[in-house]
């Protein structure tokens, strides 16, 4: 699903924030990117969604070069994907429900189709209450689950996750990793970058450590993985499962 | 279809909000669009009315002949043939210096004065209508038919009247270029007004890019923006120039009665009035598209 081959990145400052990088993240795969501060996991997640590009090495998502697409080709590549931002980018001129609105009206879904869904979203992230708020009176741990509801609201296949509990107390963050995990039981394919090695300790969930922009260690698969590989084809979501009519 | 519709609806609602978000500077550029576009249009129009009025006055261009009191018989017949062969003359009238007299008598009334002069003081003459109506061959067809031998004086009748065409052509020309300028600087307003809203929508410009938003779909609201604030403007341009006619009728009307003339101020036609909005409309979309290109090229680096 997710194929980086000898990637390098080097910002124009002349940073080398990759080298050399290369792994494989299977269909349905969930799996957790570490590393300190600066490792370049921040750049990693970007060059999958192509907001920034490699300086040699390619990185497939679903067997096509993304390091290749045209400047016309991204948007579609980038509604396949589901992104949580570091810096959550939520927009603070409009409530929490038109901020779950805006993919699926960039999408050009009609109304009571993308209401349906939004409130779905919202749901599943326990934020259906709120949707009059604006996000700047939630609390940290409320912004970050609508950030996970935007990046769900459109059904992705693939969910990028950049240092999503970054802030939050353990409790806050394990209930995250929970949302997580159910999208992982669903078939959807996860990238999640954290330095949190709290969330990382109970978890039989395969961590790729990136040290200095180079690929440190990354632990095999779990065998128990292969079955989610089987499901990723099931039409049920868990943005949906719930709240989708019969 | 419908769907399509409703969303592109929600748009321009959104669209024209924004236009009257702060309802004074939304005012003021709609104000400055319709006075920026009056101005040259109120100056086409006056100038289709004078053309209109000279038309009607001049009539169709002759050129009066006047032949040497000496001509001969014998110049005179072939004159009367080389006019008649003339491939630049569609009709030549000859006037007799007695008919030319008795039609002098008619018109002034003056017969007890011309009666008095005992001898005609009349020459012969011919009517000349040309082919070519324009001024310059009417200039050159006068030149050429007054080195004739037998002509004494040839005379281009409706000569002010072209005089007054070129200073029509003239103000025609001031006009368009003052339309030009007018219209750079609509295109200018509507730029600048798009650059202001881009700057404080940065923020959803940079996120509907990141999560999959077409330049297509970024630019659409500002170019609807644009068209609209053009189309509102139009509408205050014609407006503008609805009221000043009314203003201008009254006065006109005396001025006319005055000079026993039926000239009335036409005002601005259907079609005219429809490429006035059409091409405000214009203007402003593409103001906003310049803005709009300018932000998402510098976006892509
Ligand atoms: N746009 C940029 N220009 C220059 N250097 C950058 C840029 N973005 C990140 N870097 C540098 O690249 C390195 C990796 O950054 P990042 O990928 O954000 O790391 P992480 O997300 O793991 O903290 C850092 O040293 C950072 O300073
Ligand atoms: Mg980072």
């Amino acid at each position: 699903m997710i194929t980086f081959n000898q990637v390098s990145k080097r910002y124009s400052s002349g940073f080398e924030a990759l080298k050399q990088v290369s792994f494989e993240l299977e269909k349905g795969e969930m799996a957790f990117l570490t590393g300190h501060s600066g490792a370049g996991k921040s750049t990693l997640l970007k060059l999958i969604a192509a907001i920034e590009r490699p300086n040699s090495g390619s990185v497939l998502v679903n067997n096509q070069n993304v390091s290749a697409l045209k400047r016309a080709a991204l948007p579609y590549l980038r509604r396949n994907l589901g992104i949580i931002f570091q810096d959550h980018k939520l927009l603070f001129d409009r409530n929490v429900f038109d901020n779950v609105l805006l993919p699926l009206q960039i999408c050009g879904f009609d109304h009571r189709e993308s209401s349906k869904r939004v409130r779905a979203a919202l749901d599943k992230v326990g934020l259906l209450k709120r949707e009059k708020t604006n996000p700047i009176a939630l609390s940290g741990g409320e912004q970050q689950r609508l950030c996970i509801a935007r990046a769900i609201v459109n059904r992705p296949s693939i969910l990028l996750a950049d240092e999503p509990t970054g802030n939050l107390d353990a409790e806050y963050a394990q209930e995250i990793m929970n949302i997580f995990k159910s999208f992982h039981q669903v078939g959807v394919t996860l990238l999640i970058s954290t330095h949190d090695a709290g969330v990382l300790r109970d978890n039989q969930i395969r961590v790729i450590a990136l040290k200095q922009g180079e690929i440190q260690t990354s632990t095999a698969t779990p065998i128990s993985d292969e079955q989610h590989v089987e499901q990723t084809c099931l039409p049920t979501h868990p943005a949906t499962e719930e709240n989708e009519p019969a | 279809m419908m769907h399509a519709l409703a969303q592109k609806f929600s748009t321009l609602l959104i669209a024209f909000r924004r236009i009257f978000a702060s309802p004074v500077a939304g005012i003021l550029n709609i104000l400055v669009i319709g006075i920026a576009l009056s101005l040259p249009t109120g100056m086409y129009l006056l100038l289709q009315n004078a053309q209109g009025l000279v038309a009607q006055i001049s009539g169709a261009p002759q050129i009066s002949l006047f032949l040497a009191m000496d001509t001969t018989q014998e110049e005179a017949g072939k004159l009367r043939k080389q006019l008649g062969q003339h491939n630049r003359i569609a009709n030549a009238e000859f006037i007799s210096r007695g008919l030319a007299l008795e039609k002098l008598k008619e018109s002034t009334g003056l017969e007890d004065v011309i009666a008095g002069l005992g001898n005609n003081p009349l020459p012969d003459a011919y009517i000349i209508t040309p082919k070519q109506t324009d001024a310059k061959s009417l200039e050159d067809l006068r030149n050429e038919l007054q080195r004739l031998p037998a002509v004494e004086h040839a005379q281009l009748d409706s000569a002010w009247a072209y005089k007054m065409e070129a200073l029509l052509e003239f103000a025609r020309i001031a006009v368009l270029i003052l339309a030009s300028l007018l219209s750079l600087g609509l295109i200018a307003i509507t730029f600048n007004t798009i650059r202001l809203q881009i700057l404080t929508q940065d923020d959803e410009i940079q996120v509907s890019g990141l999560i999959g938003a077409t330049d297509a779909f970024i630019r659409r609201p500002f170019l609807y923006f644009g068209a609209m604030q053009g189309l509102i403007g139009g509408i205050a341009a014609w407006l503008i120039i609805a009221i000043s006619l009314l203003f201008l009728k009254a006065p006109l009307a005396t001025l006319s009665q005055l000079y026993a003339s039926n000239f009335t101020l036409h005002p601005l036609s259907m079609a005219d009035s429809f490429s006035l909005l059409l091409f405000s409309v214009y203007l402003g979309w593409l103001g906003a598209w310049l803005s709009v290109g300018r932000h998402l090229s510098r976006m892509a680096h």
